[in-house]
């Protein structure tokens, strides 16, 4: 018994430190980003502000004169009309062809999988030109149509993958019971296969949401205004100017950070569930 | 990868088709598939095409009319280049680096939130969080967490004691790249738990179950019941995460842009300022169609000494 | 030999094939045709690519476009801002699609440009009285082979700014802050008073800021980038003393050690912060270094100091606005450079840099507006130290900032850095 208690104990420390892991940088970085300047670069370092200044989070989101206030939410537009577009087209085109891969019989149907998520391994610096000149001859260049169509590229592999493991986990009788009904495949699909696959979806949105979110080489290159210029690169320019407000850039990358953790946190009780379906059968 | 596996296993699920049913289905799937492989292949073929095209020629502006064919000159070039050795070797550095502290202690996050403990819905919450903040973002706050004037690093290490004065974290190249790694490996490694996790929570109970009867020990049930299983998720997430490291380019770009003294140049920032910086395109291709080599290289090894050590615990 | 003929013959088949493929899909493996760019017909859309900075800002930009275009009232002009670090990089992936009819270039980059193709030659739209009536020392910022690429936006120079109250706390004068001896004379005073821990800060970082910083030093102890052969000699005494002093600097903490990380807004934000003493830094660093929203301090602007060699050379920071060779709307963008640079425009924003016009340097009341900088600019401009015009200047800039690190990092011998900078960097020169 008591060493089990031992263990116990252990086992909550080691959980207690990996949370403090977790939180301390970004504690640390939200302090610095309502801190006075003065605070920051005080020595010995303070590690709670003299005064809650938030005056760097009132020029980025409401400032109407500031031009860093004005991209800045312009950038913020932008990444969540490129991350739901795509997350909306990745989900449709990747729920149809996860049907395929997991409940239809086809030649080379192990292949094709394998194609799509092989080209995962494609250095996107490989693609950076010629996508370039496309874009462009398309009239595509700094728009946020461009970017959802490359964005999306990247990411149907993932949602088709996650989704083919979930939908085969899901017994076939189900959906065989609703055809001997008189159902067809695809009402099927909508009507038996996707309400038993919740976890799967989820997990498959919050995948496709982060990445989308994420992408930055081609939103620095196929992106130049405030037309197109998603979060990431509007961050990135932001902390090259405010090398020393670090103050400024830490407010700007929270905020910035609000979407995908939201989502994270609302999402994360499917990940598991959802991503278990590929990982047992390996 | 895992997901060949997992459909095949479904295959027997279906019932068995008539002829012509096979031929249906065979149309229906094509229909099915086709909006994915427009959405991916529509983008992607033709560049790839086009890269491995420009990657036989001298290509040294993008606005070149001029382009001599050189073969595989720039494929030999590269490979004779001392700098691209040198960014490949701190590439597969922080390959090996990364990976492996990332699948340690995401074994231990997994095992941890696994584990029968309290408040574990609020441990899975924080925990999400590091993998939730862009990387962008993740790399301006660790450039101002390693910050040699207000560092939140010199500011601890400084009040413990363990430094005498304000240290430059980042001046020195082999450092940096360390540096590099441990915020990479900070926003990733719960990515890598959590795939870890699923694999967990899938392994049946009556296996620990039984290795308890037989009275084994903590390590043992590891390594026979725990491992073994957990092989595939293990292989999954080596080849992921080796495949993003290999490519790593946007927390180069963003925290140290390679420097100092290219301490931090990986092979995609070398490729990216090859190309675009040296305007040497038809190198640059040559470049990133040899990380794509490198990349197969190293998931097909992977697999394989899996498979066999799969096969040996078992 | 069976195997080489093997080979080869398959090397000309994938030749053959490849050919065969570009003729079908277009006329060059880049997919670009020569001779995209057209005159346009003066109006229209003129797209403008420029650089956040210190200088001429976005609001300066939006506000001569705005009367620009109540003059041209068939003109448009939509301006498009990029980090310094990330400009070179836009304007070449850009260059193919024509995106960017106007683009603002750095000094360095004419000759890499106009032999690639990349922007337009302009010497028959450049006015030949411009070339009485321009400083002589900015006119050839844009100039590739006698040709001229682009039009100056006027001189630029890195200056020496100190922070006054320091200087004065130790007793010091700007007399003291005449030659570099004198420079750490006064930083280790200041240093040892504790008025600062580290009284200079540089822009070391693996960028061209290192280089600038260099440049400067290099010319104060009498070097040189290049021989008349064009090839690179930075491993002579003088280059390999300016680099022995930059580290000796380095180790007697007189220098900032987070300078190898440093760009120009850092050493700006360091000294307006009341962090260090001393840096070197573009003539539109002052106004910043002014503005009591930015800056706590009451910084004063010097010439760069005179080194060894008796001579306190500037380097030419100048920048140029070109025009894309792929733009189809080059009459109309032309029309807006002529007025960006015209002699109006330019004093009107004389706070955010200096004419390229001779005249305006004698104008009273236009020098009273800046007295300072005005005070300095005839001196640094006088005599500039010039980075080598060479096609591949990237490439050599890279050799060169990784040596020059290696060094300062304590990894070379400052001999030994620059000896490998110059053997790779001509190497780099001959291919």
């Amino acid at each position: 018994m008591k060493r089990k208690t031992v263990a116990t104990v252990a086992t909550h420390a080691a959980a207690v430190v990996v949370a403090i892991a977790c939180l301390a940088p970004l504690a640390w970085t939200l302090l610095a980003s309502v801190s006075p300047q003065s605070d920051i670069v005080a020595r010995p370092a303070r590690w709670w502000p003299s005064e809650f200044f938030l005056d760097r989070y009132a020029a980025i989101l409401l400032d109407a004169d500031s031009s860093v206030g004005a991209s800045f939410r312009a950038a913020f537009m932008n990444s969540i009309v490129v991350g739901t577009s795509t997350v909306v087209i990745s989900m449709v085109v990747g729920i149809l062809g996860a049907y395929a891969f997991s409940r239809l019989r086809f030649p080379f149907r192990r292949t094709t999988l394998m194609i799509f998520l092989a080209t995962y391994m494609l250095p996107q610096v490989a693609l950076l030109i010629p996508l370039y000149l496309i874009l462009s001859s398309l009239g595509l260049l700094d728009t946020t149509l461009g970017l959802i169509l490359v964005d999306c590229a990247l990411v149907v592999p993932f949602t088709l993958w996650i989704l083919s493991n979930y939908f085969a986990t899901i017994p076939a009788d189900l959906e065989e019971a609703a055809r001997i009904d008189g159902t067809t495949r695809l009402g099927a699909l909508f009507r038996v296969i996707l309400p038993s696959a919740r976890p799967g979806i989820f997990a498959a949105m919050m995948f496709a949401f982060l990445l989308a979110w994420d992408e930055f080489m081609y939103a620095l290159i196929f992106t130049s205004t405030d037309n197109a210029k998603t979060l990431p690169v509007a961050i990135a320019e932001f902390a090259g100017r405010y090398t020393t407000d670090f103050g400024l850039v830490a407010a700007g990358g929270l905020i910035a950070s609000i979407p995908p953790v939201v989502i994270a946190l609302v999402f994360q009780r499917h990940v598991v569930s959802g991503l278990a379906a590929g990982a047992v059968k390996g | 990868m895992a997901v060949a596996t997992a459909t095949k296993s479904t295959g027997n699920r279906i019932a068995r088709p008539r002829r012509n049913g096979l031929e249906r289905q065979g149309r229906l799937a094509f229909w099915l598939l086709l909006p994915a492989f427009l959405a991916v292949f529509g983008v992607i073929v033709y560049p790839m095409f086009r890269t491995l095209l420009i990657s036989l020629f001298e290509v040294k502006s993008a606005v070149a009319t001029v382009t001599p064919f050189v073969g595989l000159d720039n494929y030999i070039q590269a490979l004779s280049s001392s700098g691209f050795w040198s960014a490949m070797g701190r590439t597969l550095y922080f390959t090996l680096m990364s990976t492996s502290i990332e699948l340690v202690v995401g074994l231990v996050i997994a095992w941890l939130l696994n584990a029968r403990i309290r408040g574990r819905w609020l441990l899975r919450a924080i925990v999400v969080l590091p993998w939730a903040l862009p990387t962008i973002v993740n790399a301006a706050m660790w450039k101002g967490i390693y910050n040699a004037q207000y560092g939140a690093l010199n500011g601890l290490l400084s009040q413990v004691g363990l430094i005498d004065q304000y240290q430059t974290w980042l001046s020195d190249p082999f450092t940096a790249l360390n540096f590099l790694i441990v915020a990479d490996a900070w926003k990733t490694t719960p990515l890598v738990a959590f795939f870890l996790l699923a694999g967990l929570t899938a392994i049946p109970h009556e296996l620990y179950e039984a290795a308890r009867v037989d009275r084994a020990g903590w390590f043992r049930t590891f390594r026979s019941v725990t491992l073994p299983l957990l092989a595939p998720s293990i292989a999954l997430v080596l080849v992921l995460r080796t495949v993003e490291a290999v490519k790593v380019f946007d927390i180069v770009y963003a925290m140290t842009r390679g420097g100092p003294a290219n301490g931090t140049q990986t092979i995609s920032y070398y490729t990216y300022v090859t190309a675009f910086s040296e305007q040497n395109y038809g190198l640059g291709s040559a470049i990133s169609y040899l990380i794509v080599i490198v990349i197969i290289a190293l998931s097909a090894l992977y697999l394989r000494l899996l498979r066999r050590s799969e096969m040996s615990l078992l | 030999m069976n195997t080489n003929r093997a080979v080869r013959r398959s090397t000309a088949a994938v030749a053959a094939v490849a050919s065969l493929v570009l003729t079908v899909t277009g006329c060059s493996v880049t997919g670009v045709t020569a001779g995209e760019g057209s005159a346009g017909d003066g109006t229209g859309t003129v797209n403008a690519l420029f650089m956040k900075q210190a200088g001429y800002t976005e609001e300066d930009y939006a506000a001569i476009i705005e009367d620009f275009e109540a003059e041209h009232p068939d003109i448009t002009v939509e301006p498009t801002f990029v980090s310094y670090e990330a400009l070179h990089d836009k304007i070449v992936t850009s260059a193919p699609s024509g995106s960017y009819d106007v683009v603002l270039i750095d000094v360095i980059w004419p000759a890499e440009f106009a032999s690639k193709g990349i922007i337009a030659d302009l010497t028959d739209r450049f006015p030949a009285e411009w070339e009485d009536e321009m400083l002589p020392g900015v006119l050839p910022t844009a100039e590739y082979q006698d040709r001229y690429y682009g039009v100056p936006n006027g001189p630029a120079t890195k200056f020496f700014y100190f922070n006054r109250d320091m200087v004065a706390a130790v007793g010091a004068s700007e007399a003291d802050l005449e030659t570099w001896d004198g420079v750490l004379d006064v930083a280790r005073r200041i240093k040892a008073d504790g008025l600062s821990e580290y009284p200079i800060a540089w822009s070391w970082a693996q960028a061209e800021a290192l280089i600038c910083d260099y440049a400067q030093l290099l010319g104060a102890f009498g070097g040189e980038f290049t021989d008349d052969d064009g090839k690179l000699i930075i491993n002579d005494e003088a280059g390999v003393a300016a680099l022995e002093w930059m580290m000796a600097t380095l180790e007697e903490g007189l220098s900032n050690p987070a300078s190898t990380t440093f760009l120009e807004d850092d050493v700006s934000k360091a000294m307006a912060q009341g962090q260090t003493a001393f840096g070197l830094n573009w003539d539109s660093t002052l106004r910043d270094l002014q503005d009591p929203t930015i800056s706590s301090i009451s910084a004063g602007v010097l010439p760069t100091p005179v080194g060894p060699s008796g001579e306190r050379p500037g380097v030419n920071g100048a920048m140029a606005y070109s025009i894309g060779a792929n733009s189809k709307n080059q009459d109309a963008a032309w029309e807006f450079i002529s007025y960006l640079t015209s002699r109006e425009v330019q004093e009107q924003y004389i706070g955010a840099g200096l004419p390229n016009w001779t005249d305006s340097y004698s104008d009273e009341e236009l020098v009273a507006t800046n007295p300072e900088i005005f005070a300095v600019a005839e001196d640094a401009y006088d005599a500039s130290i010039v980075r080598p015009a060479v096609p591949n200047y990237s490439s050599v800039s890279q050799i060169i900032q990784v040596e020059l690190q290696r060094a300062l990092l304590g990894e070379k011998s400052a001999q030994q850095a620059l000896d490998d900078a110059v053997a790779a960097a001509n190497e780099s020169l001959e291919g």
